[in-house]
């Protein structure tokens, strides 16, 4: 199972399901963060604590716990 | 006068607050981040004939409330009285945005859409079909830009024409495995010849939906037992196609769905070229390696300017309050009037003006990184480093602000969702040093590490502060608010460039406001320090000196003995009394008692400090005109160890009285008040202590 946190940097994907309980599962999705979105990851900081990817038309940063939770298809 | 009261709403960082500065020409705090406005603000104008009241409500993402700030627009929209909704949309990011308009769409009132940031859409290739957009939402659509201020009048003048007309059903259309089973419900009501205040379709929507309201009134009609079947049938309909069983994910998916059908219908994008920019400067100052490093270098620059740039006015005002206060001892006289507006008004006011050049370079700083989109990739850069202290990324927002003044920072961190994140946060903000503590910091920096390094030592006071607030953060983190980390999930704003009229605009602002803080509050305490220092009068220790100054052979032993009745005056007036008597508890520090009355009268204000100092050094050295600059004074008067723990002292206790309450407020309780006030006081002890020793030894 492929999740959001092992992309690299300019890798892209699609977003297969979202791990996240209530609170935070419609955070991301209001975000634009949910099934079938594309996602595109921007950038890794150093010790691949947190990463900044794109979706839709707006970057998002997320630490890689919560890119853990995000099932995703490399394309 | 008709009165109109309108509420504005959409996602944060979409130019609300903006929007209403374009309007009614108000002055809103505006910043290119998520979360500037936090609490909502009205502004009122007056506009053909109609009094209009907007509110603007902080911006939230979704109606589901996450966030403290969120809550508050929620509330608002649901609880308040209001005429009708304008919904600022980013038009550059419509199919988001519109998800929330459909949420808003459902709460049954006019409502307006302002497309905002058109320029910007425009620059991008960007083209909304607002016509379309409007046919398809069923309210009016209108293009504006906050920035150029186009298209404002237009939407004042489709604001007052809804307000003319009856509210009209919007046009949300779900997908077509919704719409059946609401057709399916419907038919059903009309087959029973059922009517209520609701309309069919809208009752059939809110059984679905699970309203709670809506299933306690049906449940007392008759048509009920017949209707829960075929309601159960439809929500099983529903579950197997969406593969769920949460009827909120269900919508949300289905509002979702509607708003990327809305903006496909109506958006076309030529090129996507400019985006690019934000791509390039992204590379380079969220970089891997050099991302943190440019950022330090970005402050040290900051301070670097602070002190250096900030010197050349300051002597210029230096020299204006020294010739001020000489030309009113021309018209006052020497006497009691004299001395209280030369050394107590003029003396306290022009400590504290002094540093108005620095206190505006740091704000230019901060506005830059609140305007520039900068802000929140500090943010990204620092989270893993916060996190590691157990302080959340977004957290970096209000501790940022904290450098220009604790009270906005502690409103800020409502942007932080949980409880305890948010209290840690409050509890450290009072380390990163506010602008009114840099005038102490200036002038201590600049008495004892010379010119040369004073810009460095100022950096180097802000860096241990904000460390020292890092290792206490981590403390509260494993002692007091225990818990588990939040999520850390942040929108990234486009850089923009921010206008020079804002800017200017936002530090002017600050200005003044320092200005009007030492026009007023200054006078007063520098008043009230100089009569506390001059009073009660001794005419016998007064008497005894003038017959041994009379007696004294030379200039010298005469200058000694004055200055010696200064001081003795001096410790004997009530100032001197307090600062005596308290005295043992800084005596540790090395503090003399002229210090301790100026960290005391500090808790009020952090410039008091400055001006105390002014005023009682002012007094002390009335005598000798040798040296006239307070840079000096405190030179003299100060041993060095001493300095370093004073400057210790102030990084980390209380901000001032102001703050203080905000804090209560913001934290929910005057319990957690008096926890900071204890806990800040023994730590900045602690720390003066450690700091003073070593300097000691080291000297």
């Amino acid at each position: 199972m492929a999740t959001l946190a092992g992309l690299e940097a300019n890798e892209d994907a699609v977003v297969l399901k979202v791990n996240a309980d209530g609170e935070l599962k419609r955070r991301l999705f209001s975000l634009g963060l949910r099934k079938s979105s594309h996602v595109r990851v921007k950038a890794v900081s150093l010790n691949k604590s947190t990463m900044e990817i794109e979706t839709g038309a707006c970057m998002l940063a997320l630490r890689f716990e919560e890119a853990k939770k995000i099932e995703v298809e490399k394309i | 006068m008709k009165h109109l009261k309108i509420a504005l709403v959409g996602q944060p960082n979409v130019g609300k607050s903006m929007l209403i500065n374009a309007i009614s020409n108000s002055k809103l705090r505006v910043g290119n981040f998520s979360g500037v406005t936090v609490e909502k603000t009205e502004v009122s104008f007056d506009f053909h004939g109609f009094a209009i009241r907007i509110i603007d409500l902080p911006g939230t993402y979704s109606l589901n409330e996450y966030t403290q700030d969120e809550r508050v627009t929620k509330e608002f929209l649901e609880n308040e009285e209001y005429d009708m909704i304008i919904n600022v949309v980013d038009s550059t990011n419509l199919e988001r945005n519109l998800f929330l308009t459909t949420q808003l769409l459902e709460l049954d009132k006019k409502m307006i859409v302002a497309l905002n940031m058109m320029d910007e859409a425009t620059k991008e290739g960007t083209c909304i079909d607002e016509e379309q957009l409007s046919n398809i939402l069923g309210v009016p659509c209108v293009k504006v830009s906050a920035v150029t201020k186009t298209g404002i009048v237009k939407l004042l003048n489709r604001t007052i024409d809804m307000s003319n007309f009856a509210y009209e059903e919007s046009k949300l259309i779900y997908s077509d495995t919704v719409e059946e089973e609401i057709a399916n419900i419907s038919a059903f009501l009309k087959a029973k010849n059922y009517s209520s205040n609701i309309v069919n379709r809208k009752l059939a929507l809110k059984l679905l939906q699970e309203d709670i309201s809506i299933y306690k009134k049906m449940h007392d009609e008759p048509i009920w037992i017949q209707l829960l079947p075929i309601v159960r049938e439809a929500l099983n309909h529903l579950y197997i196609h969406y593969d769920t069983k949460d009827i909120d994910d269900i919508f949300a998916e289905e509002k979702a769905a509607f708003a990327k059908g809305a903006a496909m219908e109506t958006v076309q994008c030529r090129s996507r070229d400019v985006k690019s920019a934000t791509e390039k400067i992204d590379s380079i100052l969220i970089h891997k390696i050099f991302g943190i490093p440019i950022f330090l270098f970005f402050m040290w620059g900051l301070f670097q300017l602070t002190f250096e740039l900030g010197s050349i006015p300051m002597d210029w005002i230096s020299v204006f309050f020294t010739s001020l206060s000489d030309y009113s001892r021309t018209i006052f006289g020497d006497g009691e009037l004299g001395s209280m507006i030369a050394d107590g008004a003029i003396a306290g006011v022009g400590a504290v003006v002094l540093f108005l050049p620095n206190i505006m370079i740091l704000f230019f700083g901060i506005a830059l990184l609140e305007t520039t989109g900068y802000m929140s990739r500090v943010a990204f850069l620092l989270d893993g480093f916060f996190h590691k202290f157990g302080l959340h990324g977004k957290s970096f927002i209000p501790l940022v602000t904290g450098f220009g003044c604790s009270v906005p920072a502690y409103m800020s961190a409502r942007t932080l969702k949980n409880d305890k994140d948010r209290l840690i946060t409050l509890f450290i903000i009072g380390f990163m040093s506010c602008g009114a503590r840099l005038p102490i910091y200036v002038l201590f920096a600049g008495a004892f590490f010379g010119a040369q390094n004073a810009g460095n030592v100022l950096f180097a006071i802000y860096i241990v502060g904000a460390m020292f607030g890092l290792v206490a953060a981590k403390f509260l983190k494993v002692f007091v608010f225990k818990g588990k980390d939040e999520p850390f999930v942040m929108e990234m704003p486009k850089y923009r460039m921010p206008s020079f009229k804002l800017i200017w605009h936002t530090v002017m602002t600050k200005s003044i406001m320092y200005l009007k803080k030492a026009g007023t509050f200054i006078l007063v305490a520098s008043i009230f320090i100089w009569f506390s220092s001059n009073y009660p009068k001794q005419p016998d220790l007064e008497k005894e000196y003038s017959k041994k100054i009379e007696l004294a052979q030379s200039e010298p032993e005469k200058s000694v003995l004055t200055n010696e009745l200064t001081r003795r005056l001096l410790e004997n007036s009530y100032l001197g009394i307090i600062g005596k008597s308290t005295e043992p508890l800084f005596s540790p520090l090395g503090f003399d008692w002229r210090m301790t009355v100026a960290l005391e009268t500090g808790l009020a204000a952090k410039e008091v400090v400055v001006s105390t100092l002014g005023v009682l050094y002012s007094l002390g050295e009335s005598v000798t005109e040798e040296d006239n600059g307070l840079v000096d004074a405190i030179k003299k008067n100060i041993p060095f160890p001493a300095a370093v723990s004073f400057i210790l002292f102030v990084m980390i206790y209380l901000p001032c009285f102001a703050a203080s309450i905000v804090f209560a407020k913001e934290s929910g309780s005057y319990k957690y008040l008096l926890y900071l006030f204890i806990f800040t006081t023994s730590v900045a002890w602690g720390f003066s202590f450690i700091g003073y020793t070593l300097t000691k030894m080291i000297i």
